[in-house]
């Protein structure tokens, strides 16, 4: 019965044919098929927030952008995931972010290994040319393995969604808001204090910036493994 | 004294007559999450600001996370985390009070009572606070002294009666 | 209760008021004011309680000159009343002369070019009394849907009516209505947004304060069209006499069988519950304040889906404005037709501003939509006080824009406004005079949405912060002409890339400034000057040269 309820729909990405089912979102179609739409806050195995605006795809017909990791597929659409007009404001985006903190790779545990930075490099973002805000933000290693540097956070929310919604913790969250919303654990509470956190690790390793890396990396060697969230979600599916 | 003995039986917390507003709170609305936000309003209500103990345990009651619960706290501007001096003074800044001098009034009082905007004096006699839009536009600009609504006022008749305020205490 | 006792009870409110030969409507906003109390004393002292009747009204239209009295049946009014008057208003009953010093001429004069639906019989209303509601046709609408109409009629005579959202967009209320409907779902929900941010706005926390009934009755409506059983009132906490009437108007509600089971004693069920916010504007977009509803953060998420078809809890959800909800009773009650022939074209019937800032008389009016912008702010707000000069008015709050005095001539519409730049909004209406600096006030509006950027998306959050830094740096006299591109290329991306409403729309002020008073941008860029004294530029360049 489930088969059939599901309808195939058939739509054009960047001129080519494609067909999926209609439940689908533009960007999982697009990556099954080989086509790159950039993202920040978009995890494989964790909900979509569509909160960093890089994944925005022009849709023929549709004057607003719109973003592929929430929109799902139609039929007979026409999709557009790299036109001039979205590379211009991808740019603009990226440029925003790396004018809101302090994103000096040289320095950074995440150097060489960073989304931010690789987005950077592929879009060709050489230079920012808005004044850096820069607030002075701390780092707080009181926890004995992990390290939360806040001046690298890009406000993603992978950590929380990861720990709220496959480790089932919900030791992140975020406080304040705007320009002033920062991730916290707990009650604010440095980390090491934490009494909800299980120690797992799965924060820092979906953090696409060096924002949380594990204790004892020096710079550029903080490695991430993302792959484990899709099956983590897959096998707890499975389970229940 | 029987009654003061089982009073004095029960934890501290529920001995706290402010407690029971936020228990009531809870209990409409079932001790389910969707109710922290009234709550929350409960609890500024009873304590006159979001009390830490209070908040963590409703965070146990309603069983949300800390970080959820403190994450909510500190997204609304009503809430406040710090306990509020002997006197408030609520000082408009909508956009027809704005023009109409508020900021003026805003920078008179924090020099003439010395007291940081958003913040409570160091004797805890005033705290001087903000307010986005009070909707008494006609009135602009406008106060709310200790819920009093004050409009119309230039600078220096809001700060002698604000004196003549502080000064009764 | 049944459409038989509704009745009973307004006929039998109509004949108590008629036993009185003389009705005294009094109308204060000021909580404290005690001249009812003292009007009620004298009375029986006069020994006149057979005669004489007060009311305390919620709304009658001149805030500046309360406390007013309106003489019925004379129909005279009479302003700034003390206790000090209180003989003199007796004595001029007794010999039916009207008292020429207490004159209030403004009012009929205001009133003459108003077109009253929404707050209509105000005047004539206490909040706290809903049989002065129901004496004065009340709930007979949702009386007549609910007994001989289908909700789908229901449904066509909103959409007939042509009704557009009055919450600042002007999304069509029927087409939304007709959403709600047909979505697929067991629970349904209809929500009121009372969250009225728009600094500057105050419309809907006058229409709750004056008459809150009528916004149930709408929602009531609304419940019975769309299959909704629920609906939350999502209120400011910074409404407390609001908050305080409609708790009690839903009490009221309740105790006459007009909220609850069985409604008319058909098959209706529907509840209300109110739903305090906490300071937050963005929760003024529909997600947003659904999430909040919800108990979380106000972050707003990608629409669609929209809340029609998954809102609160997943489930179908209607969400309308107070003014929107205000305006469903009385096209039921006087038909689609009546409500269309209201206003122009594309934007049919009333609406409510509120006028503030510098205009010599504040308050709500309330006119038909296409009326020149020229009179609301001339005729009914008495033009601009102290002999100076008009500038702009600002309308639809952060989300609006500037409208300077060449485009004063325009008509009011959903359609005129956006085409100057600006948007209709929620209706508030902010009057600047010379006094005011236009590059500062785009400042005052940057530095607005940067507080209330949720800080979900990119493009708002650190966007609003570098608009507000470099409008500080123009006004402080360090700006630069580059700094004009960085503002305009920053609007673009914001508008384009934003997630939310907010973000989308915090560039309409800066860009509608830029558009009419660029001039005085270049006043602080290149004379380092402040054409209004406003912004206090430091004048560092001065002393170097």
């Amino acid at each position: 019965m489930n088969a059939t309820s599901v309808r195939i729909v058939t739509l054009k990405i960047d001129d080519r044919e494609l067909s999926a089912r209609e439940d689908r979102t533009i960007l999982e179609v697009a990556r099954e098929n080989q086509l790159d739409i950039p993202t920040l806050c978009h995890l494989d195995g964790l909900s979509s927030s569509g909160a960093c605006r890089l994944c925005l795809v022009e849709i023929t017909g549709i004057r607003r952008l719109l973003p592929a990791c929430v929109t799902t597929v139609g039929e007979g659409m026409e999709v557009y995931t790299n036109t001039p007009r979205i590379q211009h404001y991808r740019k603009l985006i990226l440029e925003l972010l790396f004018s809101e903190r302090n994103h000096v790779c040289s320095v950074c545990v995440s150097n060489g290994q960073c989304e931010l930075q690789e987005l950077a490099r592929k879009l060709g973002v050489d230079h920012v040319h808005y004044p850096y805000l820069m607030p002075e933000l701390p780092v707080d290693a009181s926890n004995p393995r992990f390290v939360v540097d806040h001046n690298r956070c890009i406000l993603c929310g992978r950590c929380t969604r990861a720990c709220d919604e496959i480790e089932g913790a919900h030791t992140w969250d975020m406080r304040g808001r705007g320009i002033e919303t920062r991730v916290i654990t707990d009650f604010s509470d440095p980390w090491g204090a934490s009494s909800t956190c299980t120690g797992c690790g799965k924060c820092v390793h979906v953090c696409p910036t060096g924002a949380l890396s594990e204790k004892g990396r020096s710079v550029a060697e903080m490695v991430k493994h993302k792959h484990f969230m899709p099956y983590l979600t897959l096998m707890r599916k499975e389970q229940s | 004294m029987s009654a003061k003995t089982d009073v004095m039986e029960a934890s501290e917390q529920k001995a706290d007559p402010r407690w029971r507003s936020v228990e009531k709170t809870m209990r409409q609305h079932g001790y389910h999450a969707n109710g922290l936000i009234e709550t929350l309003h409960a609890v500024q209500e009873a304590y006159g600001c979001l009390d830490e103990e209070a908040l963590r345990r409703i965070a146990a009651e309603l069983r949300v996370a800390l970080s959820h619960v403190y994450g909510v706290a500190t997204f609304y501007n009503y809430f406040t985390m710090a306990p509020p001096g002997r006197h408030t003074c609520v000082v408009c800044m909508g956009t027809a009070c704005y023009i109409k001098g508020a900021g003026e009034i805003m920078e008179r009082i924090s020099k003439e009572f010395n007291v940081a905007p958003e913040e409570t004096s160091d004797d805890g006699n005033l705290s001087l606070l903000s307010a986005r839009c009070i909707g008494c536009c006609g009135q602009a600009p406008a106060l709310v002294v200790d819920g009093e609504i004050w409009g119309g006022l230039s600078a220096d008749e809001v700060i002698e009666r604000l004196r003549r305020v502080l000064n009764d205490a | 209760m049944t459409p038989e006792e509704l009745h009973d009870l307004c006929t039998q409110e109509q004949e108590a008021a008629e036993q009185y030969p003389h009705h005294l409507y009094v109308c204060s906003s000021d909580p404290k004011s005690i001249l009812a109390k003292d009007l009620r004393q004298e009375i029986k002292k006069r020994d006149k309680e057979k005669t004489i009747c007060v009311h305390e009204v919620g709304f009658m239209g001149l805030g500046a000159e309360e406390p007013i009295v309106r003489v019925e049946p004379q129909q005279v009014y009479y302003q700034r009343v003390g206790a000090e008057d209180i003989d003199a208003l007796f004595d001029s009953l007794d010999s039916g002369k009207s008292i020429e010093r207490l004159a209030c001429e403004t009012l009929p004069e205001l009133l003459k070019h108003q077109r009253l639906v929404v707050l209509d019989k105000n005047d004539r209303i206490n909040p706290n009394r809903i049989e002065d509601y129901i004496a004065c046709g009340g709930y007979q609408a949702l009386m007549r849907a609910l007994t001989e109409q289908s909700p789908a009629q229901v449904l066509e005579e909103i959409t007939q009516s042509g009704l557009r959202g009055r919450g600042g967009a002007g999304f069509p209320t029927g087409l939304k209505w007709n959403l709600v409907a047909k979505a697929q779902g067991e629970k349904k929900y209809v929500v009121c947004n009372a969250d009225e941010g728009d600094p500057g706005a105050f419309m809907d926390r006058m229409i709750l304060e004056c008459n809150p009934h009528r916004v149930l009755e709408g929602m009531l409506l609304a419940g019975y069209a769309v299959g909704a059983s629920q609906g939350y009132i999502y209120i400011r906490a910074e409404y407390p006499l609001a908050i305080k009437r409609l708790r009690l108007a839903i009490k009221q509600a309740q105790r006459l069988g007009l909220l609850g089971h069985r409604i008319g004693e058909v098959g209706f069920d529907f509840n209300i519950e109110l739903r305090l916010g906490a300071g937050a504007f963005v929760c003024g977009e529909e997600t947003a304040l659904l999430g909040s509803i919800a108990g979380r953060r106000g972050t707003p998420r990608p629409r669609p889906p929209y809340p029609a078809e998954r809102g609160l809890w997943n489930a179908p959800t209607l969400i309308n404005n107070v003014e929107t909800f205000a305006n469903i009773a009385p096209i039921m009650k006087h038909g689609s037709a009546w409500f269309a022939n209201i206003g122009t074209e594309k934007s049919k019937g009333t609406k409510v501003f509120a006028l503030a800032g510098r205009v010599t008389y504040t308050g709500l009016v309330e006119v038909p939509m296409g009326v020149p912008l020229r009179d609301i702010i001339f005729k009914l707000g008495g033009g601009i006080p102290n002999h100076c000069e008009f500038k702009a008015v600002q309308t639809g709050g952060p989300s609006g824009g500037c409208i300077p005095a060449e485009h004063l001539d325009i008509s009011v519409d959903y359609d005129s406004l956006a085409q100057v730049g600006s948007i209709m909004g929620s209706g508030g209406m902010i009057i600047m005079d010379e006094t005011s600096c236009m590059v500062d006030v785009a400042k005052f509006f940057m530095a607005f949405c940067c507080e209330e950027s949720c800080g979900k998306c990119i493009p708002c959050r650190v966007g609003t912060s570098q608009m507000y830094h470099i409008l500080q740096r123009i006004t402080n006299g360090q700006g630069t002409l580059y700094d004009l591109e960085l503002l305009e290329e920053l609007c673009d991306v914001m508008q384009n890339t934003s997630l939310c409403g907010l973000g989308q729309t915090a560039p309409n002020p800066l860009l509608s400034t830029l558009r009419f008073f660029r001039h005085e941008y270049l006043a602080h860029i290149l004379d380092k000057q402040c054409p209004a004294k406003v912004c206090k530029i430091h004048k560092v360049m001065e002393a170097v040269s």
